[in-house]
């Protein structure tokens, strides 16, 4: 594409040092769901008398008692060494009223600290555990191709989720997601126990992530391939929906550190801090995350708003840097949204497409379907599925949402999986190397367009950084959205350090990853 | 073409060849069985002479089936009824000056998705300043004072901010539509409008993909937008109706 690669390099340090900026300050704080993921990275689970989960209970009694800011662990392992117990007996004992948090009496670091690094590096090494059964299954297994097939399932109820994701497998979907419930985002807990109601899709519960996984595994062992399994690890929840998929070996996390302020209305401090923790999760476990950039083209103009896409990964990317993952775990994400009724319209999803493969060259970049404007015409639909898999393809994505023929009408049908999966599979292979075929007309629209766009991000990342992204995205830089710097869902549970805070998970995570063996997919 | 039009079919390529495709999927495996069984629900579905084209295996048990039949149903036409929301549909300029001449005072209007729904693009399109397909939104109407709450709204909140706004219409985005939660959820906030004594005061329309006038009616609302719908749509049919309710108040 002939791309100035000064400007790549101004975008992607610009986008550097936005992210340090707001680096100066997540680790002066924590919240809630940070702390309530450490209970469950050290095993804490399930709920007290009255459904609410026994981290939230700890987190709460903890917050009452005015010590959440030293962190969870220091006072967990406080009273482990005093009782005796486990960090699971602590808890029930906490919600049942057996020990009060006050009871635990104060004791000097020394005491304490070796039980909190102890159980936190038993803990990673479980994680370790599962990531090192998903590499060795995946060895095993027949190597996917690429792009790879991504399907959701989106029925409510776990048990049906679980049938069809499996026959979505069968079918040759390489990636299956589950849909989450649509209010879960805005829960400050995370639901427990298998779920059978949800709206627009399944609440996301460890029991739940089981039972799917079980079926994905079968589906696997069925087919002798490997399918990766997709959760949400997003809203008000993020490092504690990370932890579970951690333990239940799922295999990728929507995972954006913008997404829950600009279309979730989640408070801005809270999203950006949840995030660092979330995908430092994410990034031990070897969880692939996807980021949500496609989102911005359902609200803003695909063809005017392209650029920020563009800056937007360059942030994210950025942001992921710095909690650890690997750019080989990042599935940056963009989609196919321009108005299928402008002429020359695919020419400009080509040029968007391939200088975003050129400019994150080892990212497993997830593309997103056409959803804007497709109608009820099913037919029609299918035929701008079959565009966007071709422009795929052709410029070597690797992490495809199939469009759905009946998007814009319901959730999928189990047929409606069935046709997009035929749809991506004929034009996959139809096309297979079109795309080293292929060399762009020098200074012609699809060289001119990505020029462009790589113009306008990079414009558009000095204006960032110049003003902060907070205040990017209190003027409505990204989407079309505004949003205030206070405002939102969450901000009470961001909460300021005490210089005695402790969380041996940071230090574990961050500074103890494992170099990643090859290519994670 | 003359025809009887109270006794209409579908239409392939004959008149009254009933010619209809259906696709389905059956919760058996693949087979001659499958396909007698798919064949059976198309008799039993008034197509007649059904013929299986394509039979595919889903795996799991499933098998998906497109099949071609005569339909022998046929319906009156001249008979059918619908409830249109409006007879004309006035531009941007046309709506503001008659907002401006007719009224004599500012519009207000306050929108939300509500309940769980979180997917804010079809509200979005009608009330942000931008619109949809060259339509400006409610925000840009210079006699229009809209308010777009957002998602996940909860019914009483829109509400509540309808009162305090003193709105003359409300309007509710109901995208999501498993298991018909914006039935339940519309039909919630009707009934919260009513309990609260709103509903006379305040005009009350909903819109989504799935959402048309007729149903609208039928949930107790005054209209309903369905797909295609552009914010001059909706800005039309509230100036229309407020200035119908002026004209008629000072009949009366």
């Amino acid at each position: 594409m002939d791309l100035d690669q000064n400007k790549v390099v101004l975008a992607r340090e610009t986008a550097g040092k936005i992210a340090d900026r707001l680096h100066e300050w997540i680790g002066d704080y924590t919240t809630t769901t940070t702390e309530r993921a450490a209970a469950r990275l050290l095993g804490i689970d399930g709920v007290d008398q009255g459904d609410v989960p026994l981290a939230n209970v700890m987190v709460d009694k903890l917050e009452e008692a005015g010590i959440l800011n030293r962190g969870l662990v220091p006072w967990l392992a406080r009273a482990m060494a005093e009782r005796q117990e486990n960090a699971q007996q602590i808890a029930e004992n906490l919600a049942s009223g057996k020990l009060s948090v006050t009871a635990v009496a104060d004791c000097p670091e020394e005491k304490w600290r070796d039980i909190a690094d102890k159980m936190a590096v038993e803990a990673a090494a479980k994680i370790k555990t599962v990531k090192k059964k998903r590499e060795e299954m995946k060895k095993k297994a027949a190597p996917s191709g690429k792009p790879m097939l991504y399907v959701i399932v989106a029925t409510g109820n776990v048990y049906e989720d679980a049938v069809q994701a499996k026959a979505a497998a069968l079918q040759g979907a390489d990636i299956v997601a589950v849909i989450r419930h649509t209010g879960q985002s805005l829960l400050d807990y995370v639901p427990y126990g298998p779920t059978t109601e949800g709206f627009g899709g399944t609440y996301a519960t460890q029991e739940n992530f089981r039972i799917v996984r079980r079926a994905l595994d079968e589906a696997g062992e069925e087919t002798g391939r490997y399918i990766n399994l997709v959760n949400y690890a997003s809203g008000l929840c993020m490092p504690e929906i990370s932890a579970m998929g951690a333990i239940e070996r799922l295999d990728m996390m929507l995972n954006d550190a913008m997404y829950g302020i600009l279309f979730r209305d989640i408070n801005m401090r809270r999203t950006f801090i949840d995030q660092h923790f979330s995908r430092m999760i994410n990034a031990f476990a070897g969880v692939i995350i996807n980021t949500g950039e496609d989102n911005y083209l359902t609200t803003a103009d695909a063809y005017e708003k392209g650029y920020t896409v563009l800056a937007s990964q360059f942030i994210n990317e950025q942001l992921a840097l710095r909690s650890g993952l690997k750019e080989e775990q990042m599935g940056l994400g963009h989609a196919f949204e321009i108005d299928p009724d402008m002429e020359d319209g695919l020419l400009m999803e080509i040029a968007q497409a391939q200088l975003c493969r050129e400019l994150f060259p080892k990212s497993p970049l997830k593309y997103m379907p056409p959803t804007k404007h497709v109608t009820g015409d099913v037919f029609k639909t299918y035929l701008i599925n079959g565009m966007y898999n071709l422009v795929s393809v052709m410029t070597g994505q690797e992490i495809q949402l199939l469009g759905m023929l009946t998007e814009a009408i319901h959730t999928p049908f189990i047929s409606d999986r069935y046709l997009s999966i035929a749809n991506s599979s004929y034009i996959f292979n139809n096309a297979r190397h079109l795309g080293e075929e292929i060399t762009f007309v020098e200074n012609g629209k699809i060289q001119k367009r990505a020029t462009y766009l790589l113009d306008q991000a990079c414009e558009m990342l000095q204006e960032i950084e110049k003003i902060s992204l907070e205040a990017a995205m209190e003027q409505g830089l990204f989407a079309d959205i505004k949003r205030t710097r206070e405002g939102g869902k969450g901000g009470n549970g961001v909460i300021e350090k005490h210089k005695e805070y402790y969380n041996p998970f940071f230090e574990l995570f961050l500074n103890h990853a494992e170099p990643l063996e090859g290519r994670q997919s | 073409m003359e025809h009887d039009l109270t006794k209409v079919k579908a239409y392939g390529d004959t008149l009254n060849d009933g010619a209809m495709q259906v696709s389905f999927t059956l919760p058996v495996p693949a087979g001659d069985e499958a396909r007698e069984a798919a064949r059976q629900i198309a008799l039993k579905m008034g197509l007649e002479g059904p013929s299986v084209t394509e039979m595919a295996d889903l795996g799991a048990g499933f098998t998906f089936f497109v099949l071609y039949g005569r339909c022998s149903h046929a319906v009156d036409y001249s008979a059918i009824k619908i409830p249109k929301q409006q007879q004309h549909i006035l531009n941007f300029k046309e709506i503001n000056s008659l907002i401006k001449n007719e009224l004599k005072r500012k519009v207000f209007v306050v929108a939300a998705c509500t309940g769980s729904d979180a997917h804010t693009v079809g509200i979005d399109a009608i009330i942000n300043m931008k619109g949809y397909k060259g339509e400006y939104g409610l925000e840009r109407y210079p006699e229009i004072d809209a308010y777009n709450l957002g998602s996940q709204v909860p019914n009483a909140e829109l509400l509540a901010r309808a009162v305090e706004l003193n709105a003359d219409a409300v309007l509710v985005s109901q995208v999501v539509t498993q298991k018909n939660i914006h039935l339940e959820n519309l039909t919630e906030l009707v009934e919260l409008a009513e309990a609260e004594g709103l509903r006379d005061r305040v005009m009350m329309i909903c819109g989504g993909p799935r959402i048309s006038h007729e149903l609208a009616i039928e949930l107790g609302f005054d209209a309903g937008f369905g797909p295609g719908t552009l914010p001059n749509h909706v800005a039309s049919y509230i100036a229309t109706e407020l200035v119908k309710q002026v004209k008629d108040s000072k009949e009366n």
